[in-house]
C-alpha cells in the first residue's frame, strides 16, 4: 500500500461541506415535523378510525416500511412527473422523506396512544378535573415522553438515511462530497471526513435530545 | 427512440431480485457470525473486548450505510484490491450488519434472567459452556424476532449497492428506465418487488413478537 492521502481538497472545500451539512439538518428537522403530521392523524385512525380508513393506514404503513427508501425516493423524482407531479430534487427529497418518516412515526405514536392507562383517564374524571386538563396532563404528557426516545432514535435514522437523497442530486452533505470528489478524485479522503461529520451530527442530536429529555420530562419524579 | 417496455424487460428486473437475495444472504451469513463475536465482547468482563465492539458499533450506527459502502468501495481500491462493486457491498454490508446484530444480540443476551449465569457458574461450568449450554440458548429464543426484523432493514439496504454500480433490483430497474423511460412502470414493479420480499418476513416477525409476548406473559 503506498497511497498518499491527500486531505487538502477537504479542508480547502470545507466551506461546501458546511453547505450541504446545513441542507442535511434542514431536511431531517422538515421532514420530522411533516412526518409527525401526517403520522398523528394516520395513528389517531389507526387506533380508533373507520375500518377502510384504518386499511387505507395500514397499506400506507406496510408499502413504505417494506420498500427502500432508494426506490421510494426514484419514485417520487422520476415516476410521479409522468402523473403530472414535478419537484425539484431537494423538495423531492423532503417530500420522499417525510412520507418515509411519517410512516414509521405513525407506528411509533400508535404505540404512544395505546400505552395511556384508560384507568388514569377515569381518576382524573373522578377527580374533577376538566376535558382539556385530562388530555393535557393525562393523555398527552405521558404519551409524549413514552414515545420520545422512539422518536428520538428514528430522527437519527432518518438523518442517516438522508444522505441517500444526493442520489437524485438533492444539494446534502453526501451531494457536496460527491462535488469535491468528482472534481479533486480524492474519494477516499472525502467520504471519510463526511462520513466523521455524520458521526458528529448523529452525536449531537442524540447529546442535545437526552438534555432536553432531562429538562422536559422530569414529571412525575419533580415539577 | 426509446425501447419498448415488453416482458424482457420485466424478466431483466425480476431475474435481479436472485442479486438482491444473494446479496442480502452474503451479509445476513457474515454479519450473524460478525454480530455474534461483537455481541460476546460487548458483554465480556474483560474491558478491552468491551470498548472496542462499543465503538464499532456507535460507529456504524452513527453514520450512514451510504457512506460505509462509499468508504469500504474505495478504500478497497487503496488496499490494491480495486474497484469490484460486488466485493465492496459484501463487505460493507457485512460490517454494518455484525454492528446491528451485534447490539440486537447483545439486549438478548443480557435479557436472560441474570439467575441463569450464576446458577450455572455455581454449577462449575467455566465460560465457554456458560455460553453455549445455558445462556445463548435462551438469548436465542427472544432474539429470533428482532433478527427477522433486521433481516428486511438489511434486504433494503441492499439497494444502496446500486449507487456503487452493483446490478441488483434497483440497479436493473434504473438501467431498464433509461432504456425504455417508462419510470411509472419500472419504479412501480421494483417497489413491488421488494414489498413481495420484505413484508412476509415483516409479518413473520411480527407474529413471533407477538407469540412471545404471550409466552412471557404467564
Amino acid at each position: 500500500m503506498n497511497y498518499k492521502f491527500n486531505f487538502l481538497p477537504v479542508i480547502s472545500n470545507f466551506d461546501q461541506l458546511i453547505a450541504g451539512a446545513l441542507i442535511t439538518i434542514q431536511l431531517s428537522l422538515g421532514a420530522i415535523l411533516i412526518g409527525l403530521i401526517i403520522a398523528v392523524p394516520c395513528a389517531l385512525a389507526k387506533t380508533a378510525g373507520p375500518r377502510l380508513l384504518v386499511w387505507l393506514v395500514n397499506i400506507y404503513v406496510e408499502v413504505i416500511r417494506n420498500t427502500p427508501f432508494l426506490v421510494q425516493i426514484f419514485f417520487i423524482y422520476f415516476s410521479l412527473p409522468a402523473l403530472g407531479v414535478r419537484f425539484d430534487p431537494n423538495t423531492a427529497a423532503l417530500v420522499a422523506l417525510s412520507v418515509n418518516v411519517g410512516a414509521y412515526a405513525t407506528e411509533i405514536v400508535r404505540a404512544g396512544i395505546e400505552s395511556v392507562n384508560e384507568g388514569q383517564v377515569e381518576a382524573g374524571r373522578a377527580l374533577g378535573l376538566k376535558g382539556h386538563q385530562i388530555f393535557r396532563y393525562i393523555v398527552l404528557k405521558p404519551a409524549i415522553r413514552t414515545i420520545y426516545p422512539a422518536l428520538t432514535s428514528q430522527f437519527i435514522y432518518l438523518m442517516l438515511t438522508s444522505s441517500v437523497v444526493s442520489a437524485i442530486s438533492a444539494t446534502d452533505l453526501t451531494a457536496a462530497g460527491n462535488n469535491i470528489q468528482s472534481a479533486t478524485f480524492a474519494a477516499f479522503e472525502v467520504y471519510l471526513v463526511i462520513t466523521a461529520l455524520y458521526f458528529v451530527l448523529s452525536l449531537g442530536f442524540s447529546g442535545l435530545f437526552s438534555m432536553i429529555e432531562r429538562v422536559a420530562f422530569r414529571y412525575p419524579l419533580a415539577r | 427512440m426509446f425501447r419498448t417496455f415488453g416482458p424482457n424487460e420485466v424478466w431483466f428486473i425480476v431475474s435481479a431480485v436472485q442479486w438482491t437475495l444473494l446479496l442480502s444472504a452474503v451479509a445476513f451469513a457474515g454479519g450473524a457470525i460478525g454480530g455474534l463475536v461483537i455481541a460476546l465482547a460487548r458483554v465480556s468482563p474483560i474491558a478491552m473486548l468491551r470498548y472496542p465492539a462499543l465503538i464499532f458499533i456507535r460507529v456504524f450506527q452513527g453514520t450512514p450505510l451510504l457512506m460505509q459502502l462509499f468508504l469500504v468501495f474505495f478504500g478497497l481500491n487503496i488496499l490494491g484490491v480495486g474497484i469490484n462493486p460486488w466485493v465492496a457491498a459484501a463487505v460493507a454490508l457485512t460490517l454494518h450488519a455484525s454492528a446491528y446484530l451485534g447490539e440486537i444480540w447483545r439486549g438478548c443476551i443480557q435479557a436472560v434472567p441474570p439467575g441463569q449465569a450464576e446458577a450455572a457458574w455455581a454449577l462449575g461450568l467455566n465460560y465457554r459452556d456458560r455460553m453455549v449450554s445455558v445462556i445463548l440458548p435462551q438469548a436465542s429464543k427472544i432474539s429470533v424476532a428482532p433478527t427477522v426484523g433486521f433481516l428486511v432493514q438489511l434486504i433494503k439496504g441492499t439497494s444502496l449497492a446500486s449507487i456503487i454500480g452493483f446490478v441488483e433490483l434497483t440497479r436493473a430497474g434504473q438501467i431498464i428506465n433509461n432504456a425504455t423511460f417508462q419510470p411509472l412502470t419500472v419504479f412501480s414493479l421494483v417497489a413491488a418487488l421488494y414489498f413481495i420480499l420484505c413484508w412476509p418476513l415483516s409479518m413473520w416477525a411480527r407474529h413471533l413478537e407477538a407469540r412471545f409476548a404471550v409466552a412471557t406473559q404467564r
